[in-house]
């Protein structure tokens, strides 16, 4: 069995959470084996039918009141105890924040060893074989383990989705022993800011700017460009970030986030080698730039040399034609 | 309070890496080796908390001896004390192992904990993935890539960053942070920091002495291949004046790469 750890977030599936399960189907198909999902938390029935539209013949439901919110401890304690009686094969979370924060926690617990954030799973003699990128994809690791359950995360935004069946399955109700001593540290609210973007990683077109942009108020260019786009948003180079224009948050880069969506478009980013590793792994890449030598010209697959703030006006008047 | 602060050695961010394909292991040779950027901030974090609270700053590297050169930055800039577990195996990136042989460490020799310190990840191995295995195996709490800390008796309050938002997070100690981006602005070694840094001795444990053997710390991840990234073709370049050039664009995206 191939388990798929479900992320609720706000009380929806998260999409990358159905993007690892896609993934876990066309892998436990190539097995002759099943994929199952796991929901932890509290009141979680309603979820289920999406998970079986999305490849799973079964669902787990681990609920205790004690995990309506998100602690490492308590999640890994309810996954624990699952995978030592179901005892699947593989494991697969999403590399999102929580994917990343527990993952690692249950392996320890299990006792094996995890492959962080992969871009690519195989299956090879009945055995998982995944990639993943080091140094930020300036390298690859192709890897398989010597330890079961064979855990990995993925990667969200670069596994597609199966189209939805039209099937149900089975769902199996698991009551957790979690003892409220046990759980050291608890989310105790979500600060979101009124109007909150996108995360960058989680985008399907991301607009970022460089140091070209000259100043924070320029960014509102990007804002109003990612307006006029559905599921976009505002990434930002590391000299932007250091310069005080936009938050960390958006930062592209190797010591930002990694981000793979459909189009990435730099403005006035010259791309810097651990930039260009942030985001090489975009489906497009398009560059403005004044700097007809920038770097950035040699990853792009449309490169426009000019003044940013002139191009700009412009595009977004084509973009509202396109609407 | 004693913190210790776990810390890495890595190739800087403009590296371009090289990898080879005999041995599997990037080519180090060219490289201009630094403290991993987001142990920086945890380094920060634990002098800030010493000098505001009391207790004491030990930083620690698994790795080989070439480490002590980052250890040496981090007491430069205000750790109490240094040590090396010397580590020779080549990188294995294999995060359990790593967090087998710090939890270890901290057992055997540092058992006085209360704050146990990482960057969120190392630039490099990009697993993420120790500071929560850790947190496991010493049956502590864990909070990731934080961007703020209070700590305030035995308790503490961290912001730890998720997509688009921060959790809130309430903890109990001893407890295990890993740094994230914008939890301070770190500070640079002072003349005297480097001076008092070069006279400090930094013991250095042996895998043996710490009561490992290598055979429970095999790495279960196999590197079947390690590979350089497909080279990306640049494309069409273009250079026309704003609106003709924003037109062309536009039609790209729409009926070529058909992203809009």
């Amino acid at each position: 069995m191939i388990l798929v750890f479900i992320e609720i977030r706000e009380g929806n599936i998260k999409k990358s959470s159905l993007e690892a399960l896609s993934e876990g189907k066309r892998r436990a198909d190539e097995m002759a084996t099943e994929v199952a999902g796991v929901l932890i938390g509290h009141n979680l029935e309603s979820l289920s039918s999406y998970i079986f539209h999305y490849g799973a013949s079964k669902v787990y439901l681990l609920e205790n009141s004690l995990l309506s919110h998100y602690s490492p401890e308590g999640f890994a304690q309810a996954l624990f105890s699952l995978v030592e009686e179901a005892k699947p094969e593989i494991i697969f979370f999403s590399a999102t924040s929580m994917g990343k924060d527990l993952a690692p926690r249950l392996a320890a617990k299990l006792g094996v060893s995890l492959a962080s954030d992969c871009t690519h799973t195989a299956t090879r003699e009945g055995k998982l074989e995944v990639v993943r990128p080091i140094f930020a994809g300036k390298a690859f690791l192709i890897l398989s383990f010597n330890s079961c359950p064979q855990m990995a995360s993925l990667r969200p935004n670069v596994f597609p989705l199966i189209d939805p069946l039209d099937k149900k399955g089975e769902v199996i109700r698991k009551d957790v022993v979690v003892a409220e001593d046990q759980i050291k540290a608890q989310v105790i609210e979500v600060l979101r800011e009124e109007g909150a973007e996108l995360d960058v990683t989680e985008a399907e077109i991301v607009i970022s700017g460089g140091r070209g942009m000259k100043g924070p108020e320029n960014f509102d260019l990007l804002r109003d460009l990612i307006s006029l786009l559905s599921h976009s948003a505002v990434g930002a180079s590391r000299s932007a970030v250091d310069a005080g224009w936009i938050d960390h948050q958006h930062q592209v880069g190797q010591t930002g986030k990694t981000v793979s969506p459909n189009l990435y478009l730099a403005f006035g980013i010259s791309g810097a080698i651990q930039h260009l590793a942030g985001m090489a792994s975009s489906k497009c890449i398009v560059a403005v730039n004044k700097d007809p030598e920038a770097p950035v010209f040699k990853v792009a697959d449309f490169g426009v040399v000019g003044d940013l703030f002139q191009v700009i006006p412009y595009l977004k008047e084509e973009l509202k034609k396109l609407k | 309070m004693n913190i210790y602060v776990f810390v890495k050695r890595v190739p800087d961010t403009e590296s371009k890496i090289r990898v080879n394909p005999e041995t599997n292991l990037i080519v180090e040779e060219g490289l201009n080796f630094v403290l991993n950027p987001y142990d920086e901030y945890a380094v920060e974090e634990a002098i800030r908390l010493r000098e505001a609270k009391g207790g004491k700053v030990t930083v620690l590297s698994v790795g080989i001896e070439e480490a002590l050169v980052v250890l040496k930055k981090c007491l430069a800039m205000g750790a109490d004390e240094a040590v090396l577990v010397n580590d020779t195996t080549a990188e294995t990136y294999d995060g359990l192992r790593t967090a087998k042989i710090i939890a270890q460490a901290l057992k055997k020799k540092f058992p006085d904990y209360s704050l146990i310190l990482f960057g969120k990840q190392s630039v490099g191995v990009d697993n993420a993935q120790i500071p929560a295995m850790v947190a496991e195996f010493l049956g502590l709490p864990q909070v990731n890539v934080v961007t703020r800390l209070e700590i305030e008796g035995n308790k503490g309050i961290a912001h730890r960053e998720i997509e688009g938002a921060l959790e809130k997070v309430s903890f109990s100690m001893p407890v295990v942070i890993s740094a994230q981006k914008g939890l301070n602005e770190p500070r640079y070694e002072t003349l005297k920091g480097i001076m008092m840094a070069k006279r400090k001795e930094i013991p250095v444990y042996s895998l043996q002495e710490l009561g490992l053997d290598e055979k429970d710390i095999v790495p279960q991840l196999e590197i079947i291949k390690m590979e350089s990234p497909p080279p990306r073709k640049a494309g069409r370049k273009i250079e026309k004046e704003p609106a003709g050039a924003a037109k062309e664009l536009a039609e790209f995206l729409h009926q070529e790469a058909k992203v809009i």
